[in-house]
C-alpha cells in the first residue's frame, strides 16, 4: 500500500503487520504521555522523588541515554574528521539514534525541573561557574546539530527527494556535513564531561567528589571517555536488534567489528583511568576526610557489588573482549560483549547519581533508599518508545542504510 | 571557588547541652516564614523543615545511655556547595553577612542544589501552599510564600534582617554594625533554653565571637571544607566526635579552622 515510499530496491512488511506493530508501541507511547501530562499539571509530586532524591530514575535515564548516544558525534567525528570511509555504512544509523537519545533526554529534563516554564532561565540568567549550566547550552545546542544532521536523510526519502528543491537541499547540506560533525564533536565533547563535572564537583557529596586538573574535576573525564566507549557499540546493538526483528542484513559484519574496535579501544582506555581514578580516591580523597572505602556501601541495594559488576564485569571484560580481534570477530561474542559495556557505562551513571545522595554524610544520618514510581518508569518508557516509533519510521521510508540492497541480494 | 570574605559574617552558636529538643525553634521558623502546614506530612522526606532537630545517641544502654539534639538550620557556608552549581544563579553567597540567598522566583527547580548539599538543608516545594482558613490572619506579611516547583531554605529570617538595618538607619546607627541582639533570627530568640545564640562571628563585640572559638566547639563536617557559618558547643566527647566523619583515623577533634 505504501510501497513507494519505500527506499529503493527494498523489501518492508506489510503494511497491516506495520499498522498492528506501530499501534502496540504506541500503547507504551500514550500510557507514559499521560504520566506525562499528569506530572505537568500535578507537579513531581506524583514521582517517587523527595528531598533526599532529588535526582533519580530520570535523571540517570538521561545521563545513560545521552551516553548510549555519543554514537553519533564521535562516529562523525571519525567518518568526517578523520575520514574512516568504512563508516558510511553506519553512519546514517548513529545521527538517528543519537537524535532519538538527545531529544529524549531534553524532554525528560523539562519534566524533572520543578518549573518547567523557566527552563529558559538557563540562557537568561546563565551561572557560568555551574556545570549544568554549560551542559543546558551544549544538549540544546548538539540536539539542533544533530536534527541538522537527520534533515538531509528526511529529504531523502525517495518521493521527497523527486523534489528538485529539495533533492539539492539534501545535497548541500551533505557537503557540509563535516562542517557540523566538527561543531558537534565539539559540543559533545563538553556536556558528556559537563555531566561526569557535575558530579565530579560536589564537594559535599563524598562518593562523587573528585580533584582534577583546572575546573574540571577527574570525571570530566572519565564521562566523555566512558560515552565513547559505549556509544559506537550501542548503534551496532540497535542495528542488530533491528536485522533480527526485520529479518534482514542492514550493515556488514565488519562494519560492526570496526565500530566494537572503536568503542572498545576506548574503553581500554577509559577502564584504566577509571581504576586508577577509584584507587586514588579510596586510598587518599576518602581518608582526607575521615571516611573509608567501606563506609561507601551499604546492605545489598547500595553494595559493593554494584561497584565491582561496573568497573570488572561491565568494563575490564567487554574491553578485553573487544581489544582482542579474535573475540571481537565472533557475532555473539561481539554483541555479549556490547551489552556488557553498555550495562556498565549506565551503571556508572546510575551509582553517580543515586549512591552519592542516598549516602549518609552527617555521621547521625542514615542511608535512604530511593524506588522509581510507575510515572517515572512510564514516562522514561514513553522516551523508548518514542525512539522505537521514530526509528521504524526511519526504517520503512528513509535510505538509512546504504548497503541494504547489496546484502539481500 | 574562592569562598568570599565578608567583614560582617552572621553566624549561629548552638549549644547542644542546654538544646532539650522541644523543637519550638522548628515552629518559631515554620510561622516565621510561611511555610503551609501539608494536607499529608506522612511521608518526611517530603515536608518543609527549614530547621530541623536531630536526635544524636550514644548508642550505648542502660545506664549509660546519652542522648543528645542538634537543631540544624542551613550553615549558611563560606564555601557553599549549593552555590556553585546553581545554573541560573538563584541562589548566591554576596552580601555584606554572608547570608546564602535563595531567588524563588528564578529557581528553575532542578534539585542540583540539593544534590549538592550535604546538611540537607534545601527543601523543594512538592505542592503549592494551602493555608487552612483563617490562618491566612496569622500570616507573616513580611515573607513570601513560595509556589511548587522551587527549592528553598533557611536564610536567617533574612527579613529580620533587613528590618533591622533599617531601625539602625531610623535611630541614626550604623546598618552595617548592627549591635549584639539588634538581629535576632526566630530560632534564637524563641528558645526556651537559649540553647541558640546569633550574632556577628567576626565582631569582638557580640556574644558568638567568644563562644565560636570556645575549646568545646565544632562545626559539622569541617573536614569537607564547606566552613559553615553555624557552630556547635558540647562539654560531651561523644556529641562532638558526632560532627564528623573520623572512620579513617579513629581519631576525634580535626584541627579547627576559623574562617
Ligand atoms: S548548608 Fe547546604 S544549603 Fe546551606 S549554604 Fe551550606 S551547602 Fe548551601
Ligand atoms: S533548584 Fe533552584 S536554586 Fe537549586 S540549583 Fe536548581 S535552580 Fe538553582
Amino acid at each position: 500500500m505504501d510501497r513507494a515510499l519505500f527506499p529503493d530496491g527494498v523489501e518492508r512488511c506489510s503494511f497491516g503487520k506495520f499498522v498492528l506493530w506501530m499501534g502496540f508501541v504506541t500503547a507504551f507511547f500514550l500510557f507514559g504521555l499521560y504520566a506525562m501530562l499528569l506530572i505537568f499539571y500535578k507537579g513531581i509530586v506524583v514521582t517517587g522523588l523527595d528531598n533526599y532524591f532529588g535526582f533519580g530514575l530520570w535523571i540517570t535515564f538521561d545521563l545513560a541515554v545521552i551516553a548510549l548516544g555519543a554514537g553519533a558525534f564521535f562516529t562523525g567525528f571519525l567518518k568526517y574528521i578523520l575520514k574512516i570511509d568504512q563508516l558510511k555504512n553506519i553512519i546514517n544509523l548513529t545521527v538517528i539514534v543519537g537524535f532519538i537519545c538527545y531529544s529524549g533526554a531534553m524532554l525528560v529534563l523539562t519534566m524533572d525541573i520543578g518549573q518547567p516554564i523557566r527552563a529558559w532561565f538557563g540562557y537568561w540568567h546563565p551561572n557560568v561557574h555551574s556545570m549544568l549550566t554549560e551542559v543546558i547550552f551544549c544538549i540544546t545546542c548538539y540536539c539542533l546539530v544533530l536534527v541538522i544532521e537527520f534533515v538531509p536523510l528526511v529529504l531523502e526519502q525517495k518521493q521527497l527527494n523527486k523534489i528538485p528543491f529539495l533533492h539539492h537541499l539534501a545535497h548541500n547540506m551533505h557537503v557540509n556535513m563535516a562542517l557540523f560533525a566538527g561543531i558537534g564533536a565539539f559540543l559533545s565533547t563538553f556536556h558528556q564531561g559537563s555531566l561526569g563535572g557535575m558530579y565530579g564537583v560536589l564537594i559535599g557529596r563524598p562518593y562523587a567528589f573528585r580533584e582534577g586538573f583546572f575546573i574540571w574535576p577527574w570525571t570530566f573525564f572519565l564521562f566523555v571517555l566512558s560515552a565513547v566507549g559505549c556509544g559506537p557499540i550501542f548503534t551496532v546493538l540497535c542495528c542488530t536488534l533491528m536485522e533480527k526483528m526485520t529479518g534482514r542484513k542492514l550493515v556488514d559484519f565488519k562494519t560492526k567489528a570496526l565500530m566494537g574496535k572503536i568503542a572498545g579501544t576506548m574503553l581500554t582506555v577509559y577502564i584504566f583511568f577509571k581504576i586508577l581514578d577509584t584507587y586514588a580516591w579510596a586510598n587518599n580523597y576518602l581518608p582526607s576526610i575521615g571516611m573509608t572505602f567501606d563506609q561507601m556501601f551499604y546492605g545489598v541495594v547500595y553494595g559493593k557489588w554494584l561497584m565491582f559488576t561496573e568497573i570488572i564485569l561491565c568494563g575490564l571484560v567487554p574491553a578485553i573482549m573487544l581489544i582482542t580481534p579474535s573475540i571481537r570477530n565472533n557475532p555473539t561474542l561481539l554483541y555479549t560483549a556490547g551489552i556488557l559495556d553498555c550495562i556498565g557505562v549506565s551503571l556508572n551513571r546510575y551509582l553517580f547519581t543515586v549512591q552519592s545522595i542516598a549516602m549518609p554524610i552527617l555521621p547521625f544520618d542514615t542511608w535512604q533508599v530511593y524506588a522509581p514510581n510507575w510515572a517515572e518508569w512510564a514516562t522514561s518508557g514513553m522516551i523508548v518508545a518514542y525512539g522505537v516509533l521514530v526509528m521504524s519510521l526511519s526504517y520503512r521510508y528513509l535510505p538509512v542504510f546504504p548497503q541494504e540492497r547489496g546484502l539481500n541480494r | 571557588m574562592k569562598a568570599k570574605e565578608f567583614k560582617v559574617t552572621w553566624g549561629m552558636v548552638i549549644d547542644l547541652d542546654k538544646c532539650t529538643g522541644c523543637g519550638a525553634c522548628m515552629t518559631a521558623c515554620q510561622v516565621e516564614n510561611n511555610i503551609a502546614p501539608m494536607v499529608d506530612a506522612s511521608n518526611k522526606m517530603r515536608t518543609l523543615s527549614w530547621m530541623l532537630v536531630y536526635e544524636l545517641s550514644n548508642k550505648k544502654s542502660g545506664a549509660e545511655a546519652e542522648v543528645a539534639y542538634l537543631p540544624r538550620p542551613c550553615m549558611q557556608c563560606g564555601n557553599p556547595a549549593c552555590v556553585p552549581v546553581c545554573p541560573v544563579i538563584a541562589t548566591d553567597k554576596n552580601e555584606e553577612g554572608g547570608i546564602v540567598s535563595q531567588v524563588y522566583p528564578r529557581c528553575i527547580g532542578c534539585r542540583y542544589c540539593m544534590a549538592a548539599c550535604p546538611y540537607h538543608a534545601r527543601y523543594f516545594n512538592w505542592e503549592d501552599p494551602i493555608f487552612p482558613k483563617g490562618m491566612e490572619k496569622a500570616l507573616s506579611p513580611n515573607t513570601s510564600a513560595r509556589p511548587r516547583g522551587v527549592v528553598e531554605k533557611c536564610n536567617f529570617c533574612h527579613t529580620r534582617f533587613m528590618q533591622a538595618k533599617d531601625k539602625a538607619r531610623q535611630d541614626g546607627g550604623d546598618p552595617e554594625a548592627l549591635a549584639d541582639g539588634a538581629y535576632m533570627p526566630a530560632c534564637a530568640e524563641i528558645c526556651p533554653t537559649g540553647a541558640i545564640s546569633f550574632g556577628d562571628v567576626k565582631n569582638k563585640e557580640h556574644k558568638v565571637f567568644d563562644l565560636a572559638q570556645g575549646k568545646d566547639a565544632f562545626r559539622l563536617l569541617e573536614k569537607l571544607g564547606l566552613n559553615p557559618q553555624v557552630y556547635y558547643v558540647s562539654k560531651r566527647e561523644w556529641v562532638r566526635k558526632l560532627g564528623d566523619n573520623y572512620a579513617a583515623t579513629g581519631k576525634p577533634g580535626a584541627a579547627k579552622k576559623h574562617s
